[in-house]
């Protein structure tokens, strides 16, 4: 059943007509195109399609698309400022080497987001513990750690 | 050599930005207007007979815009041995039998009409296990080929084994059996095909074999009635290979007869799931081995029988036992060897290459034989390999001519890093293991041509196209050449724009497989920009008053070395040549196929003109009440040549290793009469990020003279010896070899329970 639905996404308003058997992640990469947020999966096991809904790092593949409604919702392309400038983030995945094919990239930056607004100076383990569901078949994940330990106060 | 502005430098990825920015296109993010989705339906049994197949309620539902199965398309076979229809007929001989393919509005409502299909069969008796199928008197899978041993006698036959066998006064002989692995792209298999009103056909794509793609596509049309037909491949951001996208598949050859019968383009994209059981995985092998060597450790034979169960019909799989060969003839100096394999059809998944190429099979055995040989010589393992290890200069049995070789350096690496001397077999529950590797590593003639082209046009502002064969497949090929046009070029890397998507515009080249982009790309890339840098440099000489040979191109000014004032900006020299009467612009080609040798009868030849070596180091900690092996520390030591770029030559070694880590421990495809048990993230366990070790990579430079810049290639040699390292790590601390992969904590406890009862 189609029904509207309101949310914030990126820092703007967004007023949307969805059906509520959809998740979040069809909304964001069908319907509103934005497809920076990727389909790894499908269930919850690879973070490829991580966003940041309320501060929590959340796999939007198994978010029903309703429970949205109301929230603040943030994707990889949400990170970019309005004059293209980069979130330190995504610089450092950038010169750090943690970028190889580039599939997990979004859902790593976005787990690693979650816990660098929530923690500025975490230890090894919890940047480990943060990304821990996202999976990444190039890179074996040091550069990765590298990366995510010089975007933070360490 | 000279000051260097930006080869060996750290250089970001030059797609890094768009990758981390959310831009990057995969073929899942594409869509062309009008496009309609396929969904194939596979068979419900592993070996059957398809005695009804009903389309008419899925082509009744509405949305669904064709519906083909295996006899309403045109007779035709694909593959390295032609035995896969696209669609089946008759009979299936696996569960990823493709027998039915539906185009619909929706992929939702393609996946309906799957469901309405109806499928009768009779289910046939089937075989799982290759040496059953080995067997006299075994079920054909394929009748018509009348036995199942695939009809590729892989066999290298080197000096006189039985005098060997004489003369050893130091044999051993095991089994070791490795695993089904897959490759696990993030980024699933998927394609567009489209027509345009002339039948001439673009397909969007992730294939890492872009020319040969288009060549086997364009026979395909052939066979479709569309002789001479142009085909246009247009790769999307590819989101991982690793070997899987080595050839074509039936979904492709799908999505085109779709797209004739429907004259809309159709996108046909796998579901994990479909990632898992459609795509063709790493094959389990049974090797047979035996040693021996002298009193003193001289390595005298090496025998090798091997088993690949190559499932039900045949793509590149069946041809890894050519790179197994390498470090059956090489590494190790080996006068005697004898090396036969065997490709068997079973009605399993079919096999295809990964990253290895089926080097990390053969390199299982072969190093923890090795250890075993050591140990019963007397002599520490780490010794016996070096006393035994190629070197520079040697023609290896196999007639491999190796030019640069630092496989005994990379040794070195490992033992010191990890304190080796004095502490093996120290502790119980510690231990220490080591595995070497050589693979090609200055590209690899397994086709006609192992070559690359290369385009490169500068504008009037000196910003510089490079159109290059290679494919970027994450690895890092479009900054490497892009480095290398920007060293000869003088100009900022930011000035470099790498084009290598598209077929129309990029020169051919061979694909991304055997670690050969760096060195076949390369090459190429740096001959291009050569013959441009002339050009530049003869119209600045006119303009300049001197001798080319006097001038140099750095920051994008040409100067005079001679006398500093003689210079001139690199956009004007262009810019006056351009507008000038009768004008010009500077464009260069070049075509670079390496002088290496496909192999002879005998499988001997220079397959390579350069090899890269490395060894790993481990050391474990065994816990004897769990089984659970704990990593402490893990060397990886690789001689490059040259590493062009450390960043990302680190980034390859990290990834091969974890990916090996993942072989040697974790990852497995358990298979139960044919099926795939675990075709989930979940139970198909990948490392994340939480389960690696401290991993130290060690590059060993050693100046190749015919690689560019003096670099080889360092894709798949990252995870070649993972395995053996840690199996032979694990018996120094326990005492336990475990003899099949993954070596899983279960394994361990049961060694340890039978070696405590003996
Ligand atoms: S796509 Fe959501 S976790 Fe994999
Ligand atoms: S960079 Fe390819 S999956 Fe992480």
């Amino acid at each position: 059943m189609k029904r509207e639905m309101m949310f914030k996404l990126n820092g703007e308003a967004v007023n949307v007509e969805v059906e509520s058997a959809w998740t979040l992640l069809y909304l964001l990469r069908e319907i509103l195109e934005l497809t920076g947020t990727k389909l790894g999966c499908g269930y919850g096991e690879c973070g490829a399609c991580t966003v940041i809904m309320d501060g929590q790092a959340v796999n939007a593949c198994l978010v029903p698309v309703l429970e949205a409604e109301g929230k603040n919702v943030t994707t990889i392309e949400g990170l970019v400022q309005p004059d293209g400038q980069l979130h330190p983030l995504q610089r450092t995945f950038i010169d750090h080497g943690a970028v190889q094919c580039g599939f997990c990239t979004p859902g790593m930056i976005m787990s690693a987001k979650a816990l660098l607004d929530e923690n500025q100076s975490p230890t090894d383990e919890e940047i480990k513990e943060s990304i821990a569901g996202n999976l990444c078949r190039c890179t074996g994940y040091v550069k990765i750690i590298e990366a995510v330990k010089a975007a933070s106060g360490r | 050599m000279a000051q260097l502005t930006f080869v060996g430098k750290p250089i970001p990825k030059k797609d890094a930005p768009g990758k981390v920015a959310g831009e990057a296109a995969y073929i899942q993010d594409l869509k062309v207007p009008g496009m309609l989705y396929g969904r194939i339906l596979y068979s419900a049994y592993p070996h059957a007979k398809i005695v009804r197949l009903d389309t008419t309620k899925a082509e009744k539902l509405p949305g669904v815009k064709a519906v083909l199965t295996g006899s309403t398309i045109p007779p035709f076979k694909f593959g390295v041995y032609k035995d896969n229809p696209p669609l089946k007929t008759g009979k299936v001989c696996s569960l990823r039998d493709e027998i039915a393919a539906v185009a619909a509005v929706s992929p939702e409502v393609a996946q309906d009409a799957l469901g309405l299909i109806e499928v009768e069969y009779e289910e046939l008796p089937a075989l799982f296990d290759p040496i059953e199928a080995m067997k006299e008197g075994a079920l054909l899978i394929h009748e018509e080929h009348k036995t199942n041993v695939l009809k590729m006698p892989w066999k290298l036959i080197v000096g006189d084994l039985d005098a060997a066998k004489k003369e050893a006064a130091h044999i051993v002989e095991d089994t070791f059996r490795t695993q089904w692995v897959t490759h696990c792209c993030l980024g699933a298999s998927g394609c567009i095909a489209s027509f345009d009103i002339n039948n001439n056909l673009t397909m969007y794509s992730n294939t890492q074999i872009p020319y040969l793609a288009q060549k086997d596509f364009m026979e395909a049309l052939g066979t479709f009635g569309l002789k001479n037909k142009k085909v246009r491949i247009i790769q999307s951001v590819i989101g991982g290979g690793f070997g899987s996208k080595l050839d074509t598949y039936a979904y492709e050859y799908l999505a085109i007869l779709l797209a004739l019968k429907t004259r809309k383009p159709v996108k046909i994209l796998f579901s994990r799931e479909e990632e898992f059981f459609a795509t063709s995985p790493r094959q389990c092998t049974i090797t047979k081995i035996s040693h021996g060597c002298t009193k003193e450790g001289k390595l005298l034979f090496r025998e090798m029988e091997m088993i690949l169960d190559n499932g039900a019909y045949t793509s590149w799989g069946a041809t890894t036992p050519s790179v197994m060969m390498l470090p059956i003839s090489s590494l190790y100096k080996v006068p005697n060897v004898k090396y036969t394999a065997k490709c068997v059809y079973t009605n399993n998944t079919y096999s295809q290459a990964m990253r290895g190429y089926g080097n990390p099979q053969a390199t299982f055995a072969i190093e923890c034989s090795l250890d075993q040989l050591a140990e019963k010589a007397g002599i520490d393992p780490y010794e016996f390999r070096f006393m035994n290890a190629n070197e520079p200069g040697e023609t290896t049995p196999q007639n491999f001519k190796i030019t640069s070789c630092g496989v005994k350096e990379c040794m070195e690496a490992v033992k010191t890093r990890l304190g080796w001397t004095g502490k093996r077999m120290q502790k119980e529950g510690r231990g220490f293991g080591m595995a070497a590797l050589v693979h090609v590593g200055g590209g690899a003639r397994v086709y006609k041509s192992d070559g690359c082209g290369t385009i490169i046009k500068i504008d009037d502002y000196g910003k510089v196209d490079v159109f290059t064969g290679s494919s970027e497949i994450g690895q890092g090929s479009e900054t490497i050449v892009a480095q290398i046009v920007a060293e000869v070029l003088g100009v900022p890397i930011d000035d470099i724009n790498v084009i290598n998507n598209d077929t129309d515009v990029c020169p051919w080249d061979v694909g991304v497989h055997a670690s050969r982009t760096t060195f076949v790309a390369g090459n190429s890339a740096l001959g291009a920009a050569q013959k441009l840098r002339e050009q530049i440099l003869d119209l600045a000489a006119a303009t300049l008053n001197e001798d080319p040979s006097a001038l140099d191109l750095k920051g994008s000014v040409i100067f005079s070395k001679n006398d500093k004032e003689k210079k001139i900006a690199l956009g004007k020299i262009l810019r006056s040549a351009h507008y000038a009467p009768g004008g010009k612009m500077l464009v260069a080609e070049y075509f670079y196929d390496p002088p290496n040798e496909n192999f002879d009868k005998e499988f001997k030849g220079n397959l390579s003109v350069a090899y890269a070596y490395g060894a790993h180091g481990v050391e474990v900690e065994v816990d004897k009440e769990t089984g659970q092996v704990k990593i402490i520390k893990y060397v990886a030591a690789h001689d490059v040549g040259k590493a062009i770029n450390p960043m990302l030559l680190e980034g390859q070694i990290y990834g091969g290793g974890v990916m090996g880590l993942g072989y040697a421990l974790s990852e497995n495809m358990v298979y139960q009469n044919g099926k795939i048990m675990n075709p989930n993230f979940l139970d198909y366990k990948l490392l994340t990020a939480k389960d690696i070790p401290p991993i130290e990579a060690v590059i060993i430079e050693t100046d190749e003279k015919n690689g560019p810049f003096g670099a080889k290639g360092i894709g798949e040699p990252g995870l070649v010896p993972t395995a053996p390292a840690i199996a032979n790590a694990i018996y120094d601390a326990v005492g336990v070899r475990i003899k099949d992969l993954p070596i899983t904590p279960e394994k361990v406890l049961k060694a340890l329970k039978e070696k405590e009862k003996r």
